[in-house]
């Protein structure tokens, strides 16, 4: 101990000098967006390595909740697939190629990192360029919505969770297509929900109500399950609901994702923005 | 002791408003950004100790970091410079030590030695600067370059404060 003391006593110019360097280098890397950037990427890099080798270990203990979400899934699809279906209309006949056009394509992809508990959370996925992936689509499990990507790496995709404060998505009432936006909120949500407003307060409205996702941003296909009404009001002197609604994705247990392709995407956001465009 | 506090100060304060006011504003070719204020590290006393000159130059730094608004890049290229200052000082002593009245500008110490130690200061903290500015060595020539070009330019700079120095000070002494 006292060798040690003398050591550092020795040395201490130097360790003074490497003390006001480490504090520099904090202060650059804090406040300094390029340099900040460039030390984040290349630790995402590790750091991403790393995640997909825990990963690896940790999938196992879910692997029987998975399997069993993946059988039902499988059941699900089966349900709806075409050949499941019976023609109805007497003698005219369908051309599944031409009447049909496929407006969405999904990827399976692997939750490697997951949070959900800070203000801005974001899931890492083992899917990236390379796969096809592009900022902007949806990611989806077979419970619900779960986010949108936002950054894609050769290999990884960083996706922003529902559980976001900027997130905003459009959701509408099953039964009546109402629609407003979902949005969440850590002050007033936790993992389990979040809140939907903008429904008019002359809207009838009843506790367990399903809420699915809209359509109209055409990142989400229409339809999918965000959560049921789990408790509503209307704040004073306000004309809307507050709904606070029960998420079905539960993101405590995210493990297998699919990300959504919109092939119709560009060309809606080109038309929409040409009609702008002619209005302004 | 106290005159010496004064005059390093009032310098200090001088350099920093150079160059926070005027220097940053010149930039040719958006290649060359002259740093004049090194010169306040350069002429610090030299019998200061090397811990007050670490930490001077520390301060220096985050104060011309707060006109760059590049918090933390001067900072690291001014501490590294004043870490190197005494071994520097130690190398370039001559046979039988420094004057202790001896301050460090060309009149006192002599062109050829001001020269030497100039250069490589100031070649080290631009270096410096200019590989933590890049944050990266994938462009290393290039950054190189850019450090060489800029250390010329700040070494033309402190010539011309040394042309204050030269004729008044041989008379004084």
């Amino acid at each position: 101990m006292r060798n040690f003391i003398q050591f550092l006593v020795k040395n201490s110019f130097v360790f003074l000098f490497l003390f006001l360097e480490v504090i520099a280098f904090a202060l650059l890397i804090n406040n300094n967006n390029y340099q900040n950037s460039k030390f984040f990427n290349s630790s995402n890099y590790l750091v991403g390595n790393l995640y997909e080798s825990v990963s690896n270990v940790t999938d196992y203990f879910n692997l029987k909740t998975t399997n069993s979400e993946l059988a039902q899934h499988n059941a699900e699809l089966l349900s709806v697939n075409i050949n499941s279906f019976t023609k109805i209309y007497g003698n005219t006949i369908l051309i599944n190629d031409t009447s049909y056009f496929q407006k969405y394509v999904y990827t399976s992809a692997k939750v490697i990192n997951n949070s959900t508990n800070q203000r801005e959370n974001y899931i890492t996925l083992d899917k990236g360029a390379i796969n096809g992936i592009k900022p902007g689509m949806a990611v989806v499990n077979s419970n619900g919505i779960v986010g949108i990507v936002k950054n894609v790496s050769p290999n990884f995709s960083s996706v922003i969770s529902l559980l976001h404060q900027k997130m905003s998505i459009s959701g509408k009432l099953k039964k009546s297509e109402y629609f407003g936006s979902v949005i969440w909120d850590s002050d007033e949500n936790n993992h389990c929900t979040a809140t939907l407003k903008e429904i008019p307060n002359h809207v009838d409205i009843q506790n367990g109500d399903t809420i699915v996702t809209s359509g109209f941003s055409a990142i989400f296909p229409e339809g999918l399950p965000i959560g049921t009404v789990q408790y509503f009001d209307v704040p004073k002197g306000s004309n809307f609901y507050n709904i606070i609604i029960e998420l079905t994705t539960d993101f405590k247990q995210l493990s297998h994702v699919y990300i959504v392709k919109s092939l119709q995407k560009e060309e809606l956001d080109k038309l929409e923005a040409l009609t702008q465009e002619d209005v302004n | 002791m106290l005159i010496d506090i004064i005059k390093h100060s009032t310098r200090f304060l001088a350099l920093l408003l150079l160059q926070g006011l005027v220097l940053n504003n010149i930039e040719l070719n958006d290649y060359i950004n002259p740093f004049l204020y090194v010169l306040f590290i350069l002429s610090l006393p030299l019998n200061a100790s090397k811990y007050l000159v670490l930490a001077l130059s520390f301060v220096m730094g985050i104060a011309i970091d707060t006109f760059q608004d590049t918090l933390g890049m001067h900072t690291a290229a001014c501490v590294f410079m004043g870490f190197l200052r005494p071994y520097i000082l130690k190398i370039l002593e001559p046979r039988d030590g420094y004057e202790t009245n001896f301050s460090v500008n060309i009149a006192d110490m002599g062109m050829k030695w001001y020269a030497t130690y100039v250069v490589i200061m100031v070649f080290a903290h631009h270096l410096f600067l200019f590989y933590v500015e890049s944050f990266s060595f994938s462009q290393f020539f290039s950054t190189f370059g850019r450090a060489l070009v800029s250390t010329i330019f700040t070494l033309l700079l402190i010539s011309i404060t040394q042309l204050f120095y030269y004729k008044p000070s041989k008379k004084r002494r």
